[in-house]
């Protein structure tokens, strides 16, 4: 007003310094996850040394340790890698899509559901693809539910899904106490397993690489849109964001990944709560920076805390969930407290 | 004027929410180069007959068109680039910084796979100088005060850069030096750049003061539009505020008192 409008020129800092950081931020977490995988990959009973590590990698025969590695750990890996993503990616989208950076994946239901599906296969001692399919129909069942008592007045609001979700999960939570209650002595602990995450029997990790680079190709078109609706309908309606169509997107997105997921490793907590936050405190709500670098701190997330919940104790091993909840809670705390 | 096309055109437009009619076959020409006010009592209906004419819901009934293409048919990013909205309040879930939600407004006006270029930074400059936040760029938005994040709504306003300005309160939370600056911005932007601007506002002096034409909304679908000064009448008002106005001269403005 009293300032001409050519008078103010951008600063030189405010148009370099977010581009570094987003040119530098993915390359980092890529070569960390890569680290983390070699890592997890020669840790264990039988430990496997960098160069034996390099000679399977390329083709080589490296007698027992790459029975071990190729045949045992690599598909652990690659699931808890994929996990970690999918949670993580699930976990933001959820964060948009309700307008709340405390929603994590399973605030809708989806967790619960899915363990209802597990613990009714345990029951009835279903082991293998039929006790994945019963906890993925779990999972799709909820899904469903929330989704069709959401909708009313002005569509499915965050206010709505969230409370559909609350109560939903609360049902199935009643569900699971009630079988835990009576099931038998010997499926009870892997029951209590399953429910804190565990990918000690993990699923084969195809379902869920797939899944994730799926998500991550659908998100990534969509991501300057969901800056948009992280801003709330009206302001993303008005800038010409169909909000409808995107949250009906987002929803159903969410909800596959976190199925997947859950189906393949467990209930695992805190990696989509923490991991999208962290990422948001570290470089900003830009969700086209912020989609695929939640996906790969993830993935890097689970795959450490899988790998010290198989040899922190080894012989014996702990439920991953119990490690991502160790690790991601002082971290958060930390640096929820340094930006304060 | 008169002889400048309408930008928007409301045609027997019936506005209504949840089962009350909030206005009736409603005839509108909204022209580039003027500033319509739209004023009436709480909860009778302006900011839903304003969201109507940003075609962000659908009207009861009637047909409403912007450069003589149907609202209803108009994608809406080329929508996002013809009209802009100021809403009436801001609710920041996640941090951001000012110029990052300045830059929101290019939205429209940038591709899918490009990021903002330096003209989008240098339009969000120059709108955060119109509104004298320069210096504000790094601030947290959830840090600023009520008036302060208005006006960085009002930069992305204009950031946005569209023919047709609906401003939903724009004055509302702000200090009276920003409430006259903020109008005789909007005002300049009307009468100069040849915008349309349609602004809900409560104070009936600024209507005076700034505004060309005034849609009265008078409840049970009632509606009275015209010249500020052949609408704004002492017993109009009064009969539509409820309450005794006074009017008093100074020279040849006007203004009202309540009685």
């Amino acid at each position: 007003m009293s300032i001409p409008a050519d008078a103010m020129q951008p600063p030189a800092s405010v148009r370099t310094r977010a581009p570094r950081r987003r040119t530098l931020a993915l390359p980092l977490l890529a070569v960390g996850l890569l680290l983390s995988i070699a890592l997890s990959l020669s840790l264990g009973s039988v430990p496997v040394s960098p160069a034996q590590l390099w000679q399977i990698a390329t083709g080589g025969d490296a007698g027992v340790a790459g029975d071990v590695v190729l045949g045992l750990r690599l598909p652990r890996v690659l699931a808890a890698a994929a996990c970690g993503g999918l949670l993580a990616l699930a976990g933001a989208l959820m964060q948009v899509l309700l307008r709340n950076p405390l929603a994590d994946p399973y605030v809708l239901g989806i967790s619960g559901g899915a363990s209802v599906g597990a613990l009714l296969a345990m029951t009835a001692g279903l082991a293998g693809a039929l006790f994945e399919l019963s906890a993925f129909a779990g999972a799709l069942t909820a899904m469903a539910l929330v989704f069709g008592l959401a909708h009313g007045e002005g569509g499915r609001t965050p206010t709505r899904l969230l409370l559909t979700g609350v109560i939903v999960s609360a049902g199935c939570g009643a569900a699971v106490s009630f079988m835990l209650t009576v099931a038998n002595e010997q499926s009870l602990r892997g029951m209590l397993f399953w429910l804190m995450g565990d990918a000690g029997v993990a699923a084969p990790p195809a379902a869920a690489l797939w899944t994730l680079a799926v998500g991550v190709l659908i998100c990534t078109p969509l991501a300057r849109d969901l800056n948009l609706l992280a801003r709330g309908d009206l302001t993303a309606q008005t800038l010409g964001v169909p909000v409808l169509r995107l949250r009906l997107a987002i929803y159903l997105i969410a909800s596959a990944l976190t199925a997947v997921a859950v189906t393949t490793v467990g209930a695992v907590g805190f990696v989509g709560l923490v991991v999208p936050h962290l990422m948001r405190l570290a470089l900003g709500n830009d969700q086209r920076l912020l989609l695929p670098a939640s996906a790969l701190a993830g993935a890097l997330l689970l795959l450490l805390a899988d790998t010290a919940a198989r040899t922190l104790i080894a012989p014996a091993q702990l439920p991953v969930g119990v490690l991502t909840a160790l690790l991601g809670v002082p971290v958060f705390l930390f640096l929820l407290h340094r930006r304060r | 004027m008169s002889a400048a096309l309408p930008l928007l055109v409301a045609r027997g437009v019936s506005v209504g929410i949840e089962g009350r009619t909030l206005c009736t076959a409603l005839d509108l020409d909204i022209l580039p180069g003027e500033m319509l006010a739209v004023i009436g009592r709480n909860g009778i209906g302006k900011s839903t007959v304003l969201s109507t004419l940003a075609g962000l819901r659908a009207p009861l009934a009637g047909r409403l068109t912007l450069d003589g293409v149907s609202l209803a048919s108009m994608a809406p990013r080329a929508l996002a680039r013809r009209r802009s909205l100021l809403p009436q309040s801001h609710d920041d879930a996640f941090a951001s910084t000012v110029l990052d939600t300045v830059l929101v407004g290019r939205h429209p006006h940038i591709g899918r796979w490009s990021d903002d270029s330096a003209h989008d930074v240098q339009v969000a400059f120059d709108a955060m100088a119109r509104v004298s936040l320069a210096g504000f760029e790094a601030r947290d938005v959830r840090t600023l005060s009520g008036g302060e994040r208005q006006r960085v709504a009002i930069a992305a306003l204009l950031a946005q850069d569209a023919p047709l300005c609906l401003l939903d309160e724009p004055v509302t939370h702000l200090d009276l030096d920003y409430q006259m600056d903020t109008l005789s911005l909007f005002a300049d932007m009307a009468h100069d750049e040849g915008r349309a601007v349609v602004a809900v506002l409560h104070d009936l002096n600024q209507v005076l003061r700034f505004c060309d034409r005034v849609l009265l909304l008078t409840g049970g679908g009632e509606w009275v539009c015209g010249a500020v000064d052949a609408v704004l009448q002492p017993d109009t008002l009064s009969r539509a505020f409820c309450h005794p106005l006074r009017e008093l001269r100074d020279g040849a403005r006007r203004y009202f008192v309540p009685a």
